[in-house]
């Protein structure tokens, strides 16, 4: 399946509009398989809510998703979870109150089906460690995995998101701003860390580190105001005038 | 939610051996009181305190503000009255009726409040509360005002009579017993540790693919049900069934209890429960005023102790309860 060329994820004309405003309009994306794609535009282009849209947190008003050759247009967030499309969150989404071990343990307990087994106890669950242990060594997480997740730094608790997020083993994640926020020590390694996990996979990303994106993605979209402004690499990206323009405000003011 | 969620931690369940030496104190507790205070009424407690448990573990455990629960509690004493008496159903199939009908109720009251958050489930669960309130009062066998008296108590397994007041203390004790271990069982379980989650994050939790509507339904069914165990034990314990605990005031006094003891602890609403059920019983002499005092407790412990009781307690002694 790897590099033959074809699209994982596909939209048509997606669109969004609360009341009058079109906060996305007719954007039509491809995602090929086994790339890593960003999402870039300046504050308010629709980035996110294009995201929500392709996990279906937020209903489309208009358009359709395919992923996989399969129309996701109407399904359920969770069952698109789990499809294999699996989202990251800009605020860091960690369980706060679990220990790091505890976090990467609730995605791999998706592994035993629905988890309605009440009369069972938890410790049916230690059998997920170990490979809990693994994915926290993969992301350097090793000497936190019995602290909770509320008592580590940002820059790890990022690194947990995406440790969590790998132990459903996801066909395509989706990291929206996967950066934000941190320093830069934190942001060389959670770059190194997305181009390992990226490896036999796809990643869609939103960021606006250009530093980043320009280091990492094959693809980029950038969106302003809701509508696809330019698509390529990064070269034939940041030749574009309008994009200049969108970034750097009208030069001939 | 979030704010919910750092109010009651609820490490509890992180550490088994506070559990259990709590646990031994407990039962050693339940084994001494009838030899300090009116058996009686120590039964009625741990009725009381079962139904507080029951709502525990919405509130404490899922986030889920129920301002309903006695329609839980009420309607299924009503049922385990009835089968009890006109049916003729040993103890044990009258207490499984009423079970089984709160259930249905979570069912159905469930589906339809779990889609609203906050404030708004909180309204429906009170509407939803009220119509069953209405419906006791006006339909023919809970005899409305008068309610269901002299229910029989019957043999267990039509073999051991409930009659002598020592063996209805232990019956009542184990059906208690079970109902906490249930409890325990539940939060320490696979489904507890999403549940967990839910709480803590519930978009996370839906990104990593759990239906969270199902988990949170399947939670608010069993919280049903464990209240409708603790109001189909109390109506063969008091051998009635009334309005009065099935009305708001019951839903209110289980918010109190499980506020007071502790939210989010295994052992804060039994504690919560008897502190209530004592000040009742105890300051009876000062009529309507007792609901005033309830109020002062009520808003110390917001304001002063908001962990609760038992909270505090394993805050300050750095255990887990």
């Amino acid at each position: 399946m790897q590099g033959d060329g074809d699209d994982i994820l596909v939209t048509e004309g997606l669109g969004k509009s609360f009341g009058d405003f079109a906060a996305v309009s007719d954007v039509s994306l491809r995602v090929k398989r086994g790339s890593i794609h960003a999402l870039i535009g300046p504050n308010g282009a629709g980035k996110t809510t294009c995201f929500n849209m392709l996990t279906k947190f937020i209903a489309p008003s208009a358009g359709r998703i395919v992923y996989n050759g399969r129309d996701i247009t109407s399904l359920a967030p969770a069952d698109v979870a789990r499809l294999g499309l699996v989202r990251s969150f800009q605020i860091s989404a960690v369980f706060p109150h679990l220990t790091a071990l505890e976090n990467v343990r609730v995605a791999l307990q998706r592994k035993r089906g629905d988890n309605f087994d009440f009369w069972r106890s938890k410790r049916v669950l230690h059998r997920f460690d170990a490979r809990a242990r693994e994915l926290l060594e993969e992301v350097g997480l090793t000497p936190f995995a019995d602290a909770q997740a509320s008592d580590i730094s940002y820059g790890r608790k990022r690194a947990l998101e995406i440790a969590t997020t790998l132990a459903l083993d996801p066909e395509m994640m989706l990291l929206d701003e996967p950066m934000a926020g941190m320093g830069h020590e934190d942001i060389d390694r959670i770059v190194a860390l997305i181009r390992r996990v990226s490896v036999n996979r796809t990643v869609l990303m939103v960021e606006h580190n250009l530093n980043v994106v320009q280091n990492l993605s094959d693809r980029i979209t950038v969106l302003t105001r809701g509508r696809v402004l330019a698509e390529g690499d990064y070269a034939t990206v940041s030749e574009n005038s309008e994009v200049k323009t969108a970034y750097l405000g009208d030069v001939h003011d | 939610m979030s704010a919910l969620a750092s109010a009651a931690p609820a490490r509890a369940s992180h550490d088994a051996r506070d559990f259990a030496l709590a646990g031994v104190l407990m039962i050693a507790a339940i084994v001494a009181a009838p030899f300090f205070v009116y058996p009686f009424f120590v039964m009625q407690m741990l009725c009381v305190a079962l139904f507080a448990c029951a709502f525990n573990l919405l509130i404490g455990y899922v986030g889920l503000l129920s301002f309903g629960h006695a329609m839980f509690f009420g309607m299924a004493s009503y049922v385990s009255a009835h089968a009890a008496k006109e049916w003729g159903l040993d103890p044990e199939f009258a207490i499984l009726c009423g079970v089984g009908v709160a259930a249905a109720m979570g069912l159905v009251s469930g589906a339809l409040a779990i889609r609203s958050k906050g404030i708004y489930f909180a309204m429906i669960t009170v509407a939803l509360s009220q119509m069953v309130y209405f419906f006791c009062v006006q339909a023919p066998f809970t005899h409305g005002e008068d309610g269901i008296q002299s229910v029989p108590q019957g043999r267990v397994f039509g073999l051991v009579s409930l009659a002598d007041s020592a063996t209805l203390y232990v019956f009542v004790a184990l059906v208690f017993l079970i109902g906490f271990f249930v409890v325990y069982r539940t939060i320490n379980s696979p489904f507890g540790e999403i549940l967990k989650a839910i709480r803590e994050n519930e978009p996370r939790a839906t990104s990593l693919g759990y239906r969270v509507m199902r988990y949170k339904l399947m939670a608010f069914v069993l919280s049903a049900a464990l209240a409708g165990l603790a109001g189909a034990t109390k109506a063969l314990v008091v051998q009635n069934a009334s309005l009065s605990d099935v009305g708001f005031q019951m839903s209110g006094e289980v918010v109190l209890m499980t506020l007071l003891g502790g939210m989010g602890t295994l052992y804060g609403p039994v504690v919560g429960a008897v502190v209530v059920v004592a000040m009742q019983n105890y300051l009876a002499q000062y009529g309507q005023w007792v609901t005033v005092m309830q109020g002062a407790v009520f808003v110390a412990c917001v304001l002063l102790f908001r962990r609760g009781i038992v909270g505090e307690i394993a805050k300050w002694a750095r255990l887990a309860l």
